[in-house]
């Protein structure tokens, strides 16, 4: 077999076979049992809760943990766009970077606050080493934030019947100390040995062989690129992300990065099913994101591997596949496979230029994005999942005849609104943002890098990254203005908080029902048929709102190249 | 229920439900369904862009184009009217029929003097003899009567309605055949359950069932989601240099949103009502029969539900030393004059003629409370049978001994579920007779499937624990109440509610009230009392005890309905998608010819395919919808996947299909 599809394949593998023991670990963490690591952290989280005078065992209902979410968010929004817009004059700056511009510190801070990473900057020239600091430490509490919303979801289906929903601070820190760290720690020692830097010293310069002195950003790369993978962020430490060689200098970090990156989404699946005793539904859940991912996944390899008939049209070589934009130490397929989980699970770093992807590979790249379940972000793709869950048990319940429940809880007008409001955010916010900038040509068309089809999927991608949270780009597009700066601003704080408020919501109302014991009617939601009725929700819903954008940007793109 | 099998749309029903359904298109009437609402302004745009097209507006394509466009939609509008009417017609009519039968009878009342049965007034008294119809519902006061009630229930057998205790209701319509009675009226006039189920169905005091708006806030997300698309594709048209037509965007628009289950969704939910009034079941609310789909726990009366009333001889069982010659003899013989149907069915049994057998100057000994004992004297000989211990009071006390395997026997018997009576000849005791309830035919059937529904049944019985639980598990009951009081029926409930089931009970007592209250969905009988009839949230007019896995059943069908046709509404889009995106773009895109799967003639034909799919699929739709999907009880997931591939699967192919054949005839035109 080709060794470069094996790599995939164990890359995969791998990270599945790590999920599930992790998932059982994570379960145990929530759960409040003993594990191995409280003797390290538990004094510090205990002194931390002393000098901020939380009390961690209280327990919050599910509006409570919403309003603590958005208070630290807001927190750490405020103190970042303090830093970003002063940081050339303050210390750790060798490469002396200017302070951000305000629109472009809003931009930057929202995007990491939110687990987005949607980078206007680059980081060689638009960052400090405080700044990059602050970002990193962005990236750990975003994904804590992000999982700490979907323990709550885990909460209100363990118990039978409760409004007390854990506590938000406790979840939160525990998943920054117990999960984040150890697995970013592992990652940046492998990173350190393949030659990743780690120093606080600017610029290295080096005389090629052709005489020419060329100027190497360095920095504190090391300790940064872990969180980036492990919390699903994607925020690159320099601007082409893990195409840089320092970023990602080799295959093997390449597979270490990738692992990083799917296993905490993959054992969130699995942490749930262990959490609240019902592990065939995680398997249930498993299989419908796994069955997505790879109907995105093999076309897309597979593209990226044929290469471009264009090009083989001028008489090119194309035997390597599909080569523009990505590098020639990781190859087509294993760029063609990182697009895919980049995209599935919102980290959004790239090892290539999604600009240069085939046309239907950036439009499945689009789809994994505007579905934004399978796998998804740590914590909130289990949480936009459970809004699909929550639709197709609706429908599926009314053609069983009963009306329809989830877990013993009946599914009402109330949870239905929340749901289908949360549904329709998503295309909303992507085909509106993607609207407005079409018919904005003032404030776009000169940021296009192409015209034609592909432009219209350079600015469809903006706004579905956005509102994804996902903060990859199709690099094309000169995206460090005011109105770009400014529209996925937007897009992204109502694409974060709204699909964390909604579901919790929804989980938070379902708790506080009264519990129906299953019977034979009942619909068992754990099944291989209730499995495929989620997926046709979700291939429905995102197909259908998707469909005609699509077909304007990569399908028109596709039919005019072949 | 055949005798209600009319046809689906008779002529006199299709006529008013066609006026009915152009009386709909009242934008204030239109406005209460937000899917069909949206396409009643989609007409009233093209209605106005055909004029414009008239008129010489350039760049929207034809005026025919446009008018055909315009008269489609009208259709699809009228057509999910039609649908509402024709089962709202249907409704009224099964309720006009009921009420026919009680118009304008004399009513005689107390003092002599006799008025029209609508002057009728709640609280007034009036005297019915035989041969007369009675003028209204009510209560009787004074007397006993049988009355046939076929008119009501179909049922040809009279029944006996009496003053005071659980008959005490006599129904409008019905017809007294002997004796004499005096009601008090009960309702006033226009108020009585058939007026207040008229009412429901003429739509006037309908109001949407929980589990309807759920679904049209579903409903409505998706036409938002669509009217979204609809209209952020014109910004991304105008940046792809393609132009689309008015009459184009609205056609997408309309295609895409669920006009299938938005048409005929109040349908739908009329036609559930209807089609327990059709079972002879009067709801008084829709919300009733979506819950009776729901109803996890079935609380039944074992007498009539489950039996047949009595009870019936099927074993003798001599003592030792008896030759069972013997016994059957002393058994027939004391059985001679029995009238009762024990006694009836105990020479069935023995399968001897009494007068076969010959006795000089018999004496017959009745039944009485005291000596719980019935026989014959003949001769010498003393013949009894009777109670155990009765019998075995009258054996010691003549000084001979009660054998051990008679009482051993007797035992068993009561272990069994059944009675045992003790027969003795000259106080010696000869053996026993085993009366056994007889379990109706097909109810072990009937408890299987509801098992298989998911529903758990529980027997209410006034019988011993011990007896009880034998019937319990012969008719394959889950679960009974023994020694059953009135509180001990609420009290089941209200731990069953606790631990978050949904219970129905029938019932007819007023001591069956509190209870039938209580019960998510209770049905009591027509022939009950009016605090049972008023407590209930359903009236069965055949007093039929197994009405409530009927009713179950429609509540079922009901929200399968529901659940199937908006899978279908949903999955055609996946078809019309690939009939009108390509058509849209084709002429600006030429290379989007690719994505033209089906082939459609022209841009034109393509969307006007696509909407006449649309407009047609209602009616065709309106017989599953009036009818419902059939239930079966096969389990959740087997039923979830068997309406997927139908529903779901058929929902994706048949637009193809059906498309392409309505794109064959258009492409002779456009």
């Amino acid at each position: 077999m080709n060794t470069e599809i094996l790599g995939i394949i164990v890359m995969f593998s791998l990270s599945v076979l790590l999920a599930i023991p992790f998932g059982k670990y994570i379960a145990k963490v929530y759960g409040g049992e003993k594990t191995l690591l409280d003797p390290i952290f538990n004094p510090f989280e205990r002194l931390f809760y002393k000098v901020s005078g939380i009390n961690s065992q209280t327990e919050m209902n599910w509006k409570q943990q919403m309003v603590a979410l958005l208070t630290i968010n807001m927190v750490w929004f405020l103190l970042g766009m303090l830093i970003l817009m002063t940081q050339g004059s303050l210390p750790l700056n060798p490469d002396k970077n200017p302070s951000m511009s305000a629109y472009l510190a809003f931009n930057t801070v929202i995007s990491f606050v939110v687990n987005c990473n949607l980078q206007h900057y680059s980081g060689e020239t638009g960052l400090s080493y405080i700044g990059q600091y602050w970002l990193m430490f962005l990236q750990f509490v975003s994904a804590g934030t992000g999982m700490a919303a979907a323990v709550v979801l885990f909460r209100a289906f363990r118990d039978k019947s409760t409004a007390d929903l854990g506590n938000f601070y406790n979840h939160f820190v525990k998943s920054c100390t117990r999960i984040l760290l150890p697995v970013s720690l592992i990652v940046a020692v492998v990173l350190l040995f393949e030659g990743t830097p780690m120093t606080f010293e600017g610029k290295d310069s080096i005389t090629t062989l052709e005489g020419d002195v060329q100027e190497v950003s360095r920095g504190p790369a090391a300790a940064f690129i872990p969180i980036k993978h492990v919390g699903t962020n994607g925020g690159g430490f320099y601007g082409v992300n893990s195409a840089h060689p320092f970023e990602n200098p080799s295959y093997l970090t390449n597979m270490v990065e990738m692992v990083a990156q799917l296993i905490v989404p993959l054992a969130m699946v699995f942490a749930f099913g262990y959490f609240i005793c019902r592990r065939k539904l995680s398997w249930m859940i498993f299989s419908v994101m796994t069955v997505g991912f790879l109907m995105l996944t093999i076309p897309n390899i597979n593209m990226e591997m044929n290469g471009n008939p264009a090009i083989a049209q001028m008489g090119i070589d194309n035997t390597l596949g599909a080569m523009e934009g990505k590098e020639s130490r990781l190859g087509a397929p294993a760029s063609g496979f990182w697009s895919i989980v980049t995209t599935v699970i919102s980290t959004g770093s790239v090892n290539s230029m999604h600009d240069s992807s085939m046309p239907l590979s950036g439009m499945n790249e689009l789809l994994a994005m505007m579905i934004n379940a399978f796998y998804g972000g740590v914590g909130v793709g289990m949480l936009n999942f459970f809004v699909f869950v929550i639709l197709a048990v609706f429908i599926s319940g009314l053609m069983v005849g009963r009306t329809p429940e989830f877990l013993g809880k009946k599914v009402e007008a109330r949870e239905m609104k929340i749901a289908m409001v949360i549904a329709l955010l998503h295309p909303f916010l992507i085909l509106v943002g993607t609207a407005l900038s079409a018919a904005l040509p003032q404030y776009t068309m000169e940021t296009l890098n192409n015209p034609s089809f592909h432009g219209l999927s350079e600015m469809l991608y903006e706004n579905t990254s956005s509102a994804a949270n996902n903060g990859s780009g199709f690099e094309g597009l000169g995206d460090d203005t005011i109105w770009w700066n400014i529209s996925t601003g937007f897009i992204l704080i109502l694409g974060r908080f709204l699909p964390i408020i909604g579901p919790i919501a929804i989980a938070g109302l379902l708790a506080q029902k009264r519990y129906i014991p299953e019977g034979d009617g009942t619909l068992k939601t754990d099944t291989a048929t209730f499995g495929l009725m989620v997926f046709a929700v979700i291939a429905i819903v995102a197909a259908l709102a998707f469909f005609p954008v699509l077909t304007l940007g990569p399908i028109a793109e596709y039919f005019s190249l072949y | 229920m055949s005798k209600n099998n009319k046809s689906l749309f008779q002529k006199e029903l299709v006529r008013e439900a066609l006026t009915q359904s152009f009386v709909k298109l009242n934008p204030k009437i239109m406005f209460r369904n937000p899917v069909m609402f949206t396409v009643w302004i989609g007409t009233l745009v093209m209605l106005i862009v055909s004029l414009w097209t008239l008129f010489g507006a350039e760049g929207q394509g034809s005026f025919m184009y446009n008018f055909v466009v315009f008269v489609v939609l009208f259709k699809t509008l009228v057509f999910a009217n039609f649908a509402e009417a024709i089962a709202e017609a249907r409704g009224k009519a099964q309720a006009d029929s009921l009420r026919k039968t009680r118009e304008e009878t004399p009513a005689k009342l107390k003092n002599g003097k006799t008025i029209s049965s609508a002057q009728l007034q709640k609280g007034d008294v009036f005297v019915c003899e035989a041969g007369d119809i009675i003028p209204s519902d009510g209560e009787i006061i004074e007397g006993l009567a049988t009355i046939d009630e076929s008119a009501i229930t179909g049922e040809s057998a009279p029944v006996i309605r009496e003053a005071g205790g659980d008959k005490s209701s006599v129904t409008g319509g019905t017809k007294v055949l002997s004796d004499r009675i005096m009601v008090q009226v009960s309702t006033q006039p226009g108020e009585s359950f058939l007026d207040k189920m008229i009412a429901l169905v003429e739509g006037a005091s309908r109001q949407k069932t929980p589990n309807e708006i759920a679904l049209t806030i579903l409903l409505a997300g998706f036409t938002l989601v669509f009217i979204i698309v609809c209209v952020t594709l014109k910004p991304f048209a105008d940046y792809a240099n393609v132009s689309i037509t008015i009459a184009s965007f609205i056609a997408l628009f309309v295609c895409l949103i669920p006009t299938t289950i938005g048409g005929l969704l109040s349908a739908i939910g009329i036609a559930g009502m209807d089609r327990a009034l059709r079972a002879n079941v009067i709801t008084k609310s829709g919300k009733a029969v979506e819950t009776a789909g729901d109803i996890d726990v079935l609380l039944l009366d074992k007498t009539g539900t489950i039996t047949i009333g009595n009870r019936k001889a099927t074993h003798f069982h001599p003592a030792n030393g008896i030759e069972e010659k013997r016994l059957i003899k002393a058994v027939v013989l004391s059985s001679m004059a029995d009238e009762t149907p024990e006694g009836k069915s105990i020479i069935e049994l023995a399968g001897i003629n009494p007068l076969s057998y010959i006795v000089k100057d018999p004496k017959f000994i009745k039944f009485t409370a005291e000596t719980r004992s019935s026989g014959i004297d003949y001769e010498n000989i003393r013949i009894r049978k009777g109670a155990t211990d009765a019998i075995k009071n009258l054996v010691i006390e003549a000084g001979n001994p009660f054998p051990r395997e008679v009482e051993e026997t007797v035992k068993a018997i009561s272990q069994n579920g059944g009675t045992p009576l003790v027969v003795s000849e000259n106080e010696v005791a000869l053996g026993v007779i085993e009366l056994q309830d007889i379990i109706k035919p097909g109810i072990q059937e009937r408890f299987e499937r509801l098992r298989k529904m998911g529903i758990k049944t529980v027997m209410v019985t006034g019988d011993n624990p011990l007896t009880a639980k034998f019937i319990a598990e012969k008719a394959g009951v889950d679960d009974f109440i023994a020694e059953a009081k009135p509180e001990d029926k609420m009290n089941y409930i209200k731990k069953e509610q606790a631990e978050g089931r949904l219970v129905a009970m029938m019932g007819d007592g007023t001591n069956d009230a509190p209870a039938l209250a209580q019960a998510d969905v209770g049905v009591a009988m027509n022939s009950g009392t009016q605090a049972a009839k008023e407590a209930g949230n359903m009236v069965d007019l055949d007093n039929d005890p197994t009405k409530l896995i009927e009713v179950v059943e429609i509540g079922k069908q009901l929200l399968m309905t529901r659940g199937t046709l908006t899978t279908f509404s949903i999955a055609n889009d996946v078809a019309k998608y690939f009939a009108i995106i390509p058509a849209l773009f084709i002429t600006a895109i030429p290379a989007l010819q690719g994505l033209n799967i089906m082939r459609l003639h022209s841009p034109e034909s393509a969307i006007l395919s696509a909407v006449i799919f649309n407009a047609i699929i209602i009616p065709l739709l309106i017989p599953l919808a009036l009818k419902g999907v059939a239930y079966k009880p096969i389990g959740a997931s087997a039923l979830l996947r068997r309406n997927l591939f139908i529903y779901g699967l058929g929902g994706v192919l048949i637009p193809f299909v059906g498309i392409k054949l309505i794109d064959m005839v258009v492409s002779v035109f456009f």
